[in-house]
């Protein structure tokens, strides 16, 4: 952006608004998706404007021996906030989903519901977000959906992405993978994402300077197979956090996680505010952190990979699979005692004294 | 992080766990020594520490009565519930009091059926919306031990300089001291020693314990929140103990000053009274173990100001949240502990709130679950 743009005088466009004729499936709503969405993600497969994106099997086929297919809805409130905006998540957020199979992530779609009365120039600026998102994840947006509902029926606007991908031939991930002996590493500082939003949100009344993590992680889970093909288990730790997800794995395959407190990475801004506001950094959202469980014989490969990758500087290992107690997480604190991270229950919501 | 990282160093953990083996292990006794932490703060503390786990078998921890949303009996929740029903009404809260089970419902639930309740993170908040909604009547939901009381206190002597006309206060504030001497004077109590609350003692100062020294030959000891805190206060009381004394020690002096702090007990002062007496659920009825707004605030108190069903509720009668509270049962002795009682159907209050003795065992503490097991095994 030139500073020239914020000089000038504000035009009728930048003041111009959605109304219902924009979702009406006339020409109003022509002009918006040419103007708006093609430009942004222009691609053959989008340009054609057939009524759903034709993907030639054989495309896929190249890139592995099975399909991957993911759905998501963003509805995060503020639209843009310290590091990122709903676009950029819409489109790394599906990306991470289809990423932690595994799978090289090809095609995404793009749906939107947007409130009557929307800022254009905001909708723009979401909208070449998720072209820059699709272009670093190297991803095409191949297909897209606009509505527009009244004042009210909705807040603000609403995106929702689905993906496909291909998985390689020989990746075998899944949660009830996990075995006693093997390690459990995550990639970087958690809790940044879920902090982020609720300073952003301006209730806190607490100026953090923390931005979102939102990134993809197609590149780093590459990184990570090439050098540990034989990875068990791989969740990106969005809702509910690494707890949440370490709770998954847990259950699913049977085991026991048990990981140091004192080996995760957290920022200190992050635990700080946790310390004042009574809440958990291990439940926090993510939207650029992954959880690997990996054999202990390819662990510190698998750990010098994602080191030596953009997006897992900060990659560590926090602990490893045992058999007992089955089915939970244990935190180890620095006392030697340990406690039960179970999932959460509802919201985590602040101590008061 | 600093002033924090310091007070969660294991290599001094470590130290001060063998000075405690050592005391514990001078200490000739049939049954373990139970020591109450009082506050809820530190009850959370102690689960998630595992500091149960760490500690010699014959000193054992009872949670105390210090969560102030655990005793706040059913009744007051469903004042809550009507008071945010009102159509006019925005009613402001601390998140801990949202999920409170009422006897129809909790203010979540009625939240989600179409009432206007808003979490704020201080009594300054809710003034806030006061001033920016000026057509609506804004009840903030007052809770808490003298902790909270300042901040409330500020807050109604604040609305009445700017002459504010849409805000109240719907009050709950408890005091700590007539509620230790309740506990110390119910018959089924083997207490040997006390944590004493930190930040109540902030406010209050050193001085209002004293009697439980000299009438009950307790000893009691101020204590942070920090494990190693904790760790050093339960150290300072067993110190007492094989030494023969008795007395109100202040582990806690980096925060709290022996006199307290008088600016706030003056504000607190001037806006509310004592009542004769105050519900708490579990325990029953105490005697001045409340306050209200006086007289001259009437105008900012939301039981003036809306009438309320003050309806008195019988806890479901399968929960024994009293007998816990009192520390005369452990959490997991409860009949429903873990069974008809979870985080996710809290019967009783001490499920709802991170602090409360059963939601901390229960989130954190099933490892001490395991060895309270054993232990009552091995007794038996």
């Amino acid at each position: 952006m030139s500073d020239t743009t914020a000089e000038r005088p504000r035009s009728a466009a930048q003041e111009a608004r959605i109304d219902l004729s924009h979702g009406s499936g006339g020409r109003a709503m022509r002009d918006l998706v040419n103007d708006v969405f093609l430009s942004a993600f222009a691609n053959p497969a989008l340009a054609a404007l057939e009524d759903q994106a034709r993907i030639p099997l054989a495309d896929l086929c190249v890139a592995g021996d099975r399909l991957a297919f993911t759905t998501d809805s963003y509805v995060v409130d503020p639209l843009f906030f310290p590091g990122g905006d709903i676009g950029e998540l819409a489109v790394n957020g599906t990306v991470n989903d289809l990423a932690v199979s595994g799978a090289v992530p090809l095609y995404l779609s793009c749906g939107v519901i947007l409130e009557e009365g929307f800022a254009l120039a905001d909708l723009r600026r979401i909208v070449e977000s998720m072209a820059r998102a699709a272009e670093a994840a190297g991803v095409q947006i191949v297909t897209g959906d606009t509505k527009v509902v009244p004042k009210g029926a909705a807040d603000k606007l609403f995106i929702h992405t689905s993906g496909v991908g291909a998985i390689p031939a020989g990746v075998e991930i899944a949660a009830g993978r996990a075995r006693p002996g093997d390690r459990i590493l995550v990639n970087g500082f958690i809790g940044d994402h879920g902090v982020a939003i609720l300073a952003a949100r301006g209730d806190l009344a607490l100026q953090v300077p923390i931005e979102s993590d939102t990134r993809p992680l197609n590149g780093l889970v590459r990184a990570l197979l090439d050098a540990c093909p034989q990875v068990h288990c791989l969740r990106d730790a969005t809702r509910g956090g690494l707890a949440t997800v370490l709770n998954e794995f847990a259950e699913s395959a049977g085991v026991c996680m048990e990981f140091e407190e004192a080996a995760i990475p957290v920022r200190d801004e992050v635990r700080g505010v946790s310390e004042i506001l009574g809440l958990d950094p291990l439940y926090y959202a993510n939207e650029g952190v992954l959880v690997a469980i990996v054999p202990e014989s390819c662990a510190d490969r698998a750990l010098a990979a994602m080191r030596a990758h953009p997006a897992g500087a900060q990659a560590a290992s926090i602990g490893e699979v045992t058999a007992e107690p089955a089915g939970r997480v244990v935190m180890r604190s620095g006392f030697g005692g340990g406690r039960i991270v179970d999932m959460l229950i509802g919201e985590q919501l602040p101590r008061i004294c | 992080m600093k002033f924090i990282d310091e007070f969660r160093d294991p290599a001094k953990a470590r130290a001060l766990l063998a000075s405690i083996g050592n005391l514990a292990a001078q200490l000739q006794r049939e049954r373990p020594l139970h020591l109450m932490e009082v506050c809820g703060g530190h009850t959370h503390s102690i689960f998630r520490y595992g500091i149960e786990q760490v500690l010699p078998r014959n000193i054992e921890m009872v949670h105390g009565p210090g969560c102030p949303v655990c005793v706040l009996p059913m009744g007051r929740v469903d004042d809550c519930v009507a008071l945010a029903e009102h159509p006019n009404v925005i009613f402001t809260t601390f998140g801990d009091a949202m999920r409170v089970p009422g006897s129809r419902k909790s203010l979540l639930q009625a939240r989600a059926e179409g009432a206007d309740v808003r979490m704020v993170y201080s009594p300054e908040d809710a003034l806030k919306i006061a001033r920016d909604n000026p057509g609506r009547e804004v009840v903030f939901f007052a809770l808490g031990f003298e902790t909270t009381m300042p901040p409330t206190a500020l807050t109604v002597l604040r609305a009445a300089e700017e002459g504010i006309e849409n805000f109240s206060v719907f009050c709950n504030h408890i005091t700590i001291i007539p509620t230790i001497k309740a506990i110390l004077d119910s018959p089924d109590i083997r207490l040997d020693g006390f944590l004493g609350p930190g930040h109540v003692s902030m406010v209050i100062g050193s001085a209002p314990y004293e009697f439980i020294c000299r009438h009950y030959r307790k000893p009691l000891v101020i204590s942070g929140f920090e494990p190693l805190d904790i760790l050093h206060s339960v150290y300072l009381l067993l110190k007492q103990i094989t030494e023969g004394r008795c007395e109100v020690e202040n582990q806690y002096r980096r925060v709290v000053p022996d006199a307290g702090n008088t600016a706030a007990l003056e504000a607190v002062q001037r806006v509310f009274e004592l009542r004769e007496f105050f519900e708490w659920r579990g325990l029953g009825s105490i005697d001045h173990s409340g306050v209200r707004l006086r007289g001259a605030f009437a105008r900012f108190d939301a039981e003036k100001r809306f009438s309320l069903p003050n309806l008195k509720i019988a806890d479901p009668k399968s929960c024994q949240c009293g007998e816990v509270l009192k520390g005369a049962i452990k959490p997991w002795q409860c009949k429903v502990f873990g069974t008809a009682c979870t985080p996710k159907t809290p019967l009783g209050s001490l499920m709802v709130s991170s602090e409360g003795a059963c939601a901390a065992m229960h989130n954190y503490g099933r490892m001490d679950l395991i060895r309270a097991r054993e232990l009552q095994k091995e007794r038996e």
